[in-house]
């Protein structure tokens, strides 16, 4: 053919002469050219005999297109939070909100068709930000900072979720507020788990900061039980509680969060 | 006399105060005007016979002058209220302007149309309720996310889901009989090492027992009083291992040597067979 190899695989780039990097560029073009031509003169002559495999090629030959090789919507990072708190919570539904309807009107429909309770995922910046809790059909809602989200498939060593009921384990709410949020968690979940999927979902309050975990089990002695976590994990830190449904105008707060409330380090409210 | 034709010629030629010039078309300010646009028509200075329609507070009204009134600036303008049903203000709109240019008539219509669909956008704009902007403090941010971390730290999740698992376990939360998520061995274990725990419980009241004998006869009255406290003790140690809540008081509470060592020698037992 008269190609020679090495010509291909030197770079034109990576010469500094200028005289023989303009030399080799036009002669990889000659050739490159040539190649062309053979290969379609070859192709043009089998093909003439099968059309299918010609209606194979153009079928394979899909271009990359700016379309095709668009950038991953970022957009996507709340929804995506959002499916996997679906996934989490057994006999959960996923809708896309839109702005069609307002939240009072969202909280009307569910309580007609018998929810138990719907969570509202908020985004800014495309990343889930805040998570509302609202306990139908009289409350209470509560209002949760959603932070370092983590997938369940980017935690090393993770396992597969199971469609079974999990187990609740809910650590350390011990103030009477801590006592409400910890029942806004576990009334999410069904009374009665299926202990055969040997599934825990824990939230652990340290420090206010709620820490959310899944986790598969298995006891291994009367002294060890081996985890395996499932994902995703998040933390969340309570923003406020109100009593009633959602109604940020006249609502009545349980409990809200401000600064000034943060006298010392050693104060905590859950 | 006021005369159309002089009022254009200076308002529409010369200057005028309320022409704004754009690139495309001159626009007018007069807030009289029905169409906005500057022209002979359309100007509100320049016809004697005018008719527009304007809102005021959610109420909106026909604003109609005529030629008879044009030596009362301050009469100029008769205002008439319309109603907040759209059919008859357009009813109204009608009959008050009977004999006028259709132009003027069309026109009207249709400004009232415009006002009366933004009044219902501004309706629902309010009930929609207002999104509240909160700024991102980045001080508290830093803090928060590294008060985050330590807390996580703090927290040994992994060894506090343990504690609590073994606990259900032993409590019999996950039933009587050997439950469907734990393998037989462990269950057989779990069964010996409540039953051991059981025992020193045992011995401990014994001990106590004896040691109170003593009071015992002093005060008859009393000696069930004194039974109980010596059970409330045991209960109290029971409650204490069922908290599991505070993971700094782990250190404490880990389990008597005793199990270790039975621990240790079931597994090197394991190991041998």
């Amino acid at each position: 053919m008269g190609i020679s190899k090495k010509n291909l695989v030197v770079e034109p780039n990576s010469i500094k002469n200028k005289a023989k990097r303009l030399q080799l560029y036009s002669q990889q073009r000659i050739e490159k050219a040539k190649n062309k031509r053979e290969t379609r003169k070859r192709l043009k002559l089998e093909e003439k005999d099968c059309p299918e495999a010609k209606k194979e090629r153009l079928e394979k030959n899909v271009p990359n297109t700016q379309e095709n090789t668009r950038e991953f919507d970022e957009t996507i990072a709340g929804i995506e939070f959002a499916l996997s708190v679906k996934n989490i919570i057994p006999d959960a539904e996923f809708i896309k909100r839109g702005s069609q309807y307002s939240l009072e009107k969202i909280m009307d429909f569910c309580v007609n068709r018998e929810y138990t309770d719907l969570l509202v995922v908020s985004e800014d910046h495309r990343e889930p930000t805040y998570l509302t809790v609202i306990h139908l059909p009289n409350g209470p809602t509560a209002k949760f900072r959603i932070t370092r989200v983590k997938d369940g498939k980017k935690i090393e060593g993770h396992g597969n979720p199971t469609a079974h009921k999990p187990e609740v384990i809910l650590n350390n709410f011990s103030t009477r507020l801590g006592h409400t949020v910890g029942k806004v968690f576990a009334s999410l979940f069904p009374q009665l788990p299926e202990f055969e999927g040997r599934q825990a979902v824990t939230f652990h309050n340290q420090r206010d900061f709620i820490f959310f975990r899944r986790h598969r089990y298995e006891f291994v002695s009367g002294k060890r039980v081996n985890l395996q976590e499932i994902g995703p994990r998040f933390t969340l830190r309570l923003q406020w509680l109100q009593k009633g449904l959602y109604d940020l105008k006249s609502g009545e707060y349980e409990w809200i969060f401000k600064p000034e409330m943060e006298t010392s380090r050693r104060k905590f409210f859950l | 006399m006021n005369n159309d034709e002089i009022v254009w010629q200076i308002v529409g030629n010369r200057f005028c105060s309320f022409r704004v010039k754009t690139n495309i078309d001159k626009l007018c300010r007069n807030e009289y005007n029905l169409t906005g646009i500057c022209n002979m028509q359309s100007c509100p200075l320049a016809n004697s016979q005018y008719a527009t329609v304007k809102e005021h507070l959610g109420v909106t009204y026909l604003y109609v002058k005529t030629a008879e009134r044009a030596h009362m600036p301050s009469k100029l303008w008769e205002k008439i209220k319309l109603p907040s049903n759209y059919t008859e203000a357009l009813k109204i709109i009608d009959t008050e302007l009977v004999y006028w240019p259709s132009w003027i008539k069309h026109k009207c219509k249709q400004r009232l149309t415009k006002i009366v669909q933004y009044l219902i956008r501004m309706r629902k704009l309010k009930l929609k309720g207002e999104t509240k902007l909160v700024g991102i403090k980045k001080k508290t941010e830093r803090r928060l996310k590294t008060r985050e971390i330590r807390a996580e730290q703090v927290a040994r999740l992994d060894k506090s889901i343990e504690k609590e698992l073994l606990e259900r376990l032993k409590s019999k939360a996950y039933g009587e009989d050997m439950p469907l998520n734990i393998k037989q061995e462990v269950w057989e274990q779990i069964l010996a090492d409540t039953g051991v725990e059981d025992q020193d419980d045992q011995d401990d009241q014994d001990d106590t027992e004896l040691g109170e004998l003593g009071s015992e006869f002093e005060m008859a009255d009393e000696d069930e009083e004194e039974r109980e406290y010596v059970s409330d003790v045991s209960q109290d140690s029971d409650s204490i291992s069922d908290d599991f809540g505070d993971i700094e008081d782990f250190a404490q509470l880990t389990p008597k040597n005793k199990d270790y060592e039975y621990e240790y020698e079931y597994n090197q037992q394991k190991s041998q067979n």
